[in-house]
């Protein structure tokens, strides 16, 4: 403390402040954004793939779901669920699941793109559900940006905010964040409600409707910032901390310095 | 701006106010500090000519910097391509154009800035000087004139001896607010919609009716067409064609866990007319579909159909609207405050400001098989309000 005291009038320690805000600043938001894709495509399910599935819903699902997909206490059924739902979560990692809480994560998902078709196959041949989105109905290249927005706004933004930045729901659940999200995943997210979100059925948002959505969410990931640092697109919560933080931090370095007495 | 010198214009105030050496009112000595009584320390600028010399060169150039960033200022005004995009680190992919003028035009000023206080710093003489407070009452002869005056003025209206004049102006400026509060009946603007309405009556009721439909709300307007839509509106979106947006719903388009905002089908003409959103403020609702045994109260009996629930959309705290949906607790969540809404019991609160549960709307389907309200809501929607008690 006392070589804090003593240096504490000299020249560098405005520079000192400065430097030392922003590395807060910086550090902090770098910490904030990381990420992780995940992305797989899809057959139709043979009686091999159904085989296989069913080894690896056993040996992976079974034990919260139960030995027949009937569920459990601890996990749901997973008949009706279809193909489109066992895709989502296993492909982002969400299943299997690593350890009971409010919400399953997104994670690192260890399987294979073979696997996940085996087990969606699987499930998929136990009850009718949500197939698998074919490439044609993932195809957004035609669709309306604008109306995609629109949707968005009076649909999901609601959770996963206006710019698919998620947000915060009740006891520690969330919106995830979209803007790692593949079209395939938004679409089965839309058609088999995971979790908390709401279902979107194609008769709530027909097929049209959902690859606007996509192309709304695409240009959304997609949009540069023209003014620099987005600081996650959370609007003026973010933008008040890095003023606070940052820029006063900065300000006050600079009235030391107006303050130092020259020597 | 600084004076050193005495203070000629205030007497003195009896007794030094700055203690007893003495020096209240005497002029500053040169190298000695008059506040703390130590000896002044000079500056190298102030004992060493070359230093000078060094800070004076210090200052000038940073205001020949300043120059220098408004011309480049200029040029980047006029070379940058305002829609070209430039990857900065820790940025990010920015406009060139953006970050040049905002860096030239920033480092311009704060040159200037800096280079003030550099040459305040190292240049201006540094010594410490006080000033005394004047006196903050006004002169005894001033007063005593402005006391004078009232009572000339006193007199000379003969506020005092005009018994009549003196209470017809009090019950004069008594009465003049008066038609201040009046205005405020304009509050409420009596137009086709609102004629024989109190503000209390607009606020309980909404456009739903028995056999009002209930429409997916698909967009905030325009894309529902209209005779005008021929010509190209800038901001205008085409729905796509099997959207359902400003379609009626059946209760089968809404499976279990599923969730549909709603408007009533009359809104987008009654918008239309009003030229606001004050009817889609109130009557914009949720459809959420759960199973039926998992409904444990209703506002009342059979106001679900088939396991679908509508509930007000407008946060009974401070009326925000909501459609934080969840759809395995069924809560309902309003991103402002964190009321959560249990829509599964009777829309309670189970957390939060909210201090009214969210209000039903009781619904069915018509003959063709469309979701309709069966009335209005029964209770008013949205935030408290004075006659609501």
């Amino acid at each position: 403390m006392k070589f804090l005291a003593a240096r504490r009038r000299s020249p560098l320690v405005a520079s000192a402040l400065l430097i030392g805000a922003l590395a807060v600043v910086g550090g902090g938001y770098a910490a904030l954004a990381s990420v992780q894709p995940a992305e797989a495509t899809m057959a139709v399910g043979t009686e091999t793939q159904v085989e296989k599935g069913k080894q690896l819903y056993l040996e992976g699902c079974s034990s919260c779901h139960g030995l027949e997909a009937q569920g459990t206490k601890v996990g749901p059924t997973l008949i009706g669920v279809g193909a489109a739902g066992v895709h989502f979560q296993v492909s982002t990692g969400r299943m299997p699941l690593a350890a009971p809480g409010a919400q399953a994560p997104s994670k690192e998902n260890i399987y294979s793109e073979d696997d996940i078709a085996a087990m969606s196959a699987y499930v998929a041949s136990l009850a009718p559900g949500p197939a698998i989105p074919s490439a044609q109905q993932l195809d957004y290249a035609d669709a309306d940006v604008a109306f995609g927005g629109q949707l968005f706004r009076i649909n999901c933004a609601q959770c996963h905010q206006a710019a698919g930045q998620g947000g915060a729901l009740t006891q520690g659940k969330y919106a995830p964040n979209l803007m790692e999200s593949t079209p395939e995943v938004i679409y089965e997210a839309m058609l088999t409600g995971p979790q908390n979100m709401p279902v979107f059925s194609d008769s709530q948002l027909p097929e049209g409707d959902k690859q606007a959505i996509i192309a709304y969410i695409r240009d959304l990931q997609e949009a540069s910032s023209p003014g620099g640092l987005n600081l996650g697109r959370f609007g003026p919560v973010t933008e008040g901390v890095f003023l606070v933080v940052g820029v006063f931090a900065a300000l006050i370095a600079a009235a030391v310095w107006i303050g130092i007495k020259s020597r | 701006m600084t004076d050193i010198s005495p203070h000629q214009d205030t007497p003195s105030q009896g007794g030094a106010p700055h203690g007893s050496n003495g020096h209240g009112n005497a002029p500053a000595r040169l190298g000695y500090s008059p506040v703390a009584d130590i000896p002044h320390k000079p500056r190298a600028t102030d004992t060493d000519p070359k230093a000078a010399r060094r800070a004076e060169r210090q200052v000038a150039t940073m205001f020949l910097l300043s120059m220098l960033f408004v011309v480049l200022f200029v040029v980047a005004y006029i070379a940058i391509d305002p829609t070209a995009v430039v990857y900065i680190p820790v940025l990010g992919a920015v406009g060139a154009s953006n970050v040049a003028l905002g860096f030239t035009m920033g480092m311009a000023i704060l040159l200037v800035g800096t280079g003030a206080i550099q040459w305040a710093k190292k240049l201006m003489p540094d010594v410490e000087v006080v000033q005394d407070r004047h006196d903050m009452s006004s002169p005894k002869r001033a007063s005593a004139e402005a006391e004078a005056n009232y009572e000339r003025g006193k007199e000379e209206s003969g506020f005092a001896r005009f018994r009549l004049i003196r209470r017809t102006l009090i019950g004069a400026l008594v009465l003049f607010p008066i038609p201040l509060v009046v205005m405020l009946r304009d509050l409420w603007t009596p137009d086709e919609f609102t004629k024989g309405k109190s503000p209390a009556d607009l606020l309980s009721t909404t456009l739903w009716a028995q056999g009002t439909r209930i429409i997916s709300d698909g967009t905030y307007q325009g894309s529902h067409g209209g005779e005008d839509s021929g010509g190209e509106v800038a901001g205008e979106v085409e729905a796509s064609e099997d959207s359902v947006a400003f379609r009626p719903i059946r209760p089968e388009d809404l499976p279990v866990g599923g969730l549909i905002a709603a408007i009533p089908a009359d809104l987008p003409e009654v918008e239309e007319l009003e030229g606001n959103f004050n009817a889609r403020g109130k009557a914009a609702i949720i459809l959420v579909r759960m199973e039926p045994d998992e409904i444990r109260s209703q506002q009342g009996e059979g106001w679900d159909y088939q396991g679908i629930l509508a509930y007000s959309k407008i946060c009974t705290h401070v009326g925000c609207p909501i459609a934080l949906y969840e759809q395995r607790t069924h809560h309902l969540l309003c991103p402002c405050h964190q009321s959560t809404f249990d829509l599964a019991d009777s829309g309670n609160v189970v957390f939060g400001p909210a201090a009214r549960r969210m209000p039903q709307l009781p619904i069915g389907v018509d003959e063709e098989g469309f979701l309709v309200a069966m009335s209005d809501f029964q209770e008013p929607i949205g935030p408290s309000f004075w006659e609501r008690g």
